[in-house]
C-alpha cells in the first residue's frame, strides 16, 4: 500500500539536460507566490514560522514536496560532481547532530507514511521510504552513518541548508550544503561573517537592513523558528544555477523569446527558515527553492496581474544584482497580456 | 522576541549546598522531554505570589544532554526583589513553575583552542555545565574558582578534588594569581568570567593588561536590577501611567501593568529590551552594559530590566 502511494505522489522528472520538471495544479496552487502587493519594495518580511493551512508549503516545518525524489537525485548528481559542495569546519560537529536530529523528527512527524524514526536513548533508527534507505546510528558517533551528520540527512531532505555559528556577536556560515543555489557558492562563503556573505546585495546595506536583520537573528531562541520569502527568476527549471556551473547555465539568459517565454522563464522562490539549534547555540538556516513557470503562473489570473506589476516596477539595479537584466523586458512584455488592470486582491495570494 | 513559549515545570527535588545558595532540580510538568541546550544557556524563571510577578534569569547548570530535568543554584540576594527570598522562602518539593525556554548569552565558543573559566561566588553556575559540554567535546579547559569560604562556596566538595579545578578562599587569604594564568596561556585560548561586577572589571582589566584580544575574553553577570527612588512612566501609544516602585525594576513594573514589554536577560547585557525614551522630566539612571556612554548621554533609548529614572519618563510603549 505504502509502496504505491508513493510512487504516484512524487514526480519523476529532472531539472537539467531535457528538463521534464513541471508542476501539478495543486503544486501550482499552493507556489509561495511571495508578493503580497502590486508593486516592488524591498523587505526582510520575517515571520514566526508557525503551521499554515493543511497543504500549504506553511503546513509543516519542513515541506516534503512532489518533486522530493527527483530533487534529491538531482542533489547526489551535484555532489558526484563536485563534493566542495558540502563542507562543515571541524568545530561544528555539534550543530551538524543538532541538524540531522531538527530534520529527522520534523520530517517523521508531519509524514509518518514516508519517513519513520525510532530512538532509543541514542540508538537511533530512520527509515526513508520514498528513498529506499534504513539506517541504524548511534547519535553523537559520526562513524556510525555513511556520511557525516549534516550531509546524511541533507541528502534526504529538500533545500539548502547553512548552519550559522554564533560566536563575536556575529553569525558565520561554518557549515552547509548548496545544490539547488540561486548563485551563491558555499565553497567561497564557508568562514564568512553575516556581514560579509551578505556584500555583495545592492541598496540594502545603505537601509540599514542586515544591521537590524543580523541583531534579531542573534536573539533569536529555541523553540521560536522564523521564515521568509525571497525570489528571483530562472531560466529552465533548473536547481543548480551555482557560480560553479555558470557556465553551463549562464548563457541560457540570452535564449528569451517571445515565443518561449511560458516555458522557459520561471519564477524562484526561496522558502527561508530560521531555528535555533539546542546543543550547539548555531542557528540553521534553510533555503528551499520552489519553481513555477510563467505558463504556469498565468493559469492564476491574478498572480499574473501582479507579477506583471512587480516587473514593471523593479529598480534596475535589483534586477540586474538578480540577473534578470537579460529578459525581464520580454517577460514583462509578454506577461502584459495577462494585465487588464483589475485591481487585485490585498495581501498575499496563497493560503 | 520575547514570548518563545514558555514550559510548566515542578520542583522535584531542592537543597541547601552553601550558605545562602539552594539548588532546585525542575522536571516537565507534561512528561514531555525538556530541550537539550548548550552551557551557558539560562532560563527566566516565573514566580507568582498573589498578583506579584517576579522573573529572574537563572543559568542552567546541569548536563546540557539531560532532558529529564533541568538545575538552577539560587543565591539569596541580601536585598532581594522578591524573587530570590520566594524560591528559598516559598518554594517547595512539588512547587510548579512557569520556566522560558533557554536562552543562551554565554555561549562556549567552540573555535576556542582551549577554554579558561573564572568564576567568583553563584556565577559557578554556568561553568558546572560548561564543564559538562568540554568534557564531552574533549575541549581543553581550567577552572578557577574564588569564593569566601567553603561554607560559602557552592559546591565546593563536588569540584574540590576534580582536575583542571583551582580553587581560592578568602578565608585562607588565597587570591586567584590571574595576571599570571592570563599571562601563560596558548594562543587561541578563550576566558569566560562570571561573578561579581568587580571580579568582572578586574579580570576584563588584567586581561587587557595581558595583551588578550577583545574577542577572546567573555563575561556574564546576572547583578539584579538596583532600587532606587520610586518613579512615573507614561506610556506614549497606550496612554496609560505606571508607578514603578523603589525595590522594582521598571520592566517588572510593566509586566505587572500587562505590557507585553520585551526582554531576553534581564541583566543590561543583551538589549533586547531596549525602548525608546520620548521625554524625561528628571534623570535617568543607566545601570546597563549595552549603551555607549555617548548614547546614555543622548537619552534616548533606556534598558528597561535593570535602568531607572527620577520623576517621570515617557516611553514609545
Amino acid at each position: 500500500m505504502t509502496k504505491m502511494f508513493t510512487s504516484t505522489m512524487f514526480k519523476d522528472e529532472t531539472f537539467r539536460d531535457d528538463y521534464t520538471f513541471a508542476n501539478s495544479p495543486e503544486s501550482i496552487k499552493r507556489f509561495p507566490f511571495p508578493f503580497w502587493e502590486d508593486q516592488y519594495n524591498y523587505s526582510v518580511n520575517i515571520e514566526p514560522h508557525v503551521p499554515g493551512p493543511k497543504g500549504s508549503v506553511y503546513e509543516f516545518p519542513i515541506d516534503i514536496d512532489e518533486h522530493y525524489v527527483s530533487d534529491m537525485r538531482d542533489r547526489a548528481i551535484v555532489l558526484k560532481e563536485d563534493p566542495l559542495r558540502v563542507q562543515a569546519l571541524p568545530h561544528m560537529m555539534t550543530a551538524q547532530w543538532d541538524t540531522l536530529e531538527l530534520l529527522m523528527t520534523s520530517m517523521a512527524e508531519a509524514y509518518p507514511e514516508h519517513f519513520t524514526l525510532n530512538r532509543n536513548g541514542d540508538d537511533w533508527h530512520w527509515i526513508n521510504r520514498p528513498l529506499g534507505i534504513e539506517d541504524r546510528f548511534r547519535f553523537g558517533d559520526a562513524a556510525t552513518l555513511p556520511y557525516e551528520p549534516m550531509e546524511y540527512i541533507t541528502r534526504q531532505c529538500q533545500g539548502d541548508f547553512a548552519i550559522l555559528d554564533h560566536r563575536d556577536n556575529n553569525l558565520w556560515m561554518d557549515a552547509g550544503i548548496a545544490t539547488s543555489q540561486a548563485d551563491w557558492s558555499l565553497d567561497f562563503d564557508i568562514g564568512m561573517n553575516f556581514m560579509e556573505w551578505h556584500a555583495p546585495v545592492p541598496m540594502a546595506h545603505d537601509m540599514g537592513i542586515f544591521d537590524r536583520a543580523l541583531k534579531f537573528l542573534l536573539a533569536m531562541q529555541y523553540g521560536s523558528p522564523v521564515r521568509r520569502l525571497n525570489w528571483t527568476m530562472t531560466i529552465n527549471p533548473r536547481l543548480d544555477t551555482s557560480p560553479e556551473n555558470y557556465h553551463k547555465w549562464g548563457k541560457d539568459r540570452a535564449s528569451v523569446t517571445p515565443e518561449n517565454v511560458g516555458d522557459k522563464v520561471h519564477l524562484r522562490v526561496e522558502l527561508q527558515g530560521l531555528w535555533r539549534l539546542p546543543r550547539s547555540n548555531a542557528i540553521l538556516f534553510s533555503i528551499r527553492a520552489y519553481l513555477l513557470k510563467m505558463r504556469e503562473l498565468v493559469t492564476m489570473p491574478d498572480h499574473a496581474r501582479r507579477f506583471h506589476r512587480i516587473l514593471s516596477t523593479l529598480p534596475p539595479e535589483l534586477a540586474e544584482y538578480k540577473g534578470l537584466t537579460r529578459y525581464v523586458d520580454v517577460t514583462r512584455d509578454w506577461l502584459a497580456q495577462y494585465d487588464d488592470g483589475e485591481p487585485t486582491p490585498k495581501g498575499f495570494l496563497f493560503k | 522576541m520575547s514570548a518563545a513559549p514558555s514550559r510548566q515545570v515542578e520542583v522535584a527535588a531542592l537543597e541547601r549546598v552553601a550558605n545562602r545558595v539552594k539548588r532546585f532540580e525542575f522536571v516537565p510538568c507534561d512528561g514531555q522531554p525538556l530541550p537539550v541546550f548548550s552551557a551557558g544557556a539560562h532560563v527566566v524563571v516565573t514566580m507568582r505570589e498573589g498578583d506579584r510577578v517576579f522573573r529572574n534569569p537563572y543559568s542552567l547548570m546541569g548536563s546540557p544532554f539531560s532532558t529529564d530535568r533541568y538545575q538552577i543554584s539560587v543565591l539569596r540576594a541580601p536585598e532581594s526583589r522578591g524573587g530570590s527570598a520566594f524560591m528559598h522562602e516559598k518554594v517547595k518539593e512539588g512547587t510548579k513553575l512557569e520556566i522560558s525556554q533557554p536562552v543562551n548569552l554565554f555561549p562556549i565558543v567552540g573555535t576556542g583552542r582551549k577554554h579558561l573559566l573564572i568564576a567568583g561566588g553563584i556565577g559557578i553556575t554556568p561553568f558546572l555545565a560548561m564543564m559538562e559540554q568540554l568534557k564531552a567535546t574533549g575541549s581543553p579547559f581550567e577552572l578557577h574558582y574564588g569564593m569566601r569560604s567553603a561554607e560559602e562556596g557552592a559546591y565546593f566538595e563536588r569540584l574540590n578534588s576534580l582536575p583542571g579545578v583551582h580553587i581560592y578562599r578568602e578565608d585562607r587569604s588565597e587570591r586567584i594569581p590571574l595576571a599570571e594564568i592570563l599571562g601563560n596561556q596558548p594562543l587561541g585560548t578563550h576566558l569566560y568570567v562570571c561573578g561579581p561586577q568587580g571580579m568582572i572589571d578586574w579580570t576584563l582589566k588584567t586581561a587587557a593588561q595581558e595583551g588578550w584580544p577583545e574577542d577572546n575574553v567573555h563575561y556574564e553577570h546576572f547583578a539584579a536590577p538596583p532600587p532606587g527612588e520610586p518613579f512615573l512612566v507614561k506610556l506614549a501609544k497606550s496612554g496609560r501611567e505606571v508607578k514603578v516602585g523603589a525595590h522594582q525594576s521598571l520592566l517588572e513594573a510593566l509586566e505587572q501593568a500587562g505590557v507585553d514589554a520585551p526582554y531576553l536577560c534581564r541583566g543590561g547585557a543583551c538589549g533586547q529590551c531596549l525602548t525608546r525614551v520620548v521625554s524625561a522630566e528628571g534623570a535617568l539612571i543607566h545601570n546597563d552594559h549595552v549603551l555607549t556612554d555617548e548614547e546614555m548621554r543622548e537619552g534616548k533609548l533606556i534598558a528597561t530590566c535593570v535602568s531607572r529614572g527620577t520623576g517621570c519618563l515617557t516611553l514609545d510603549l
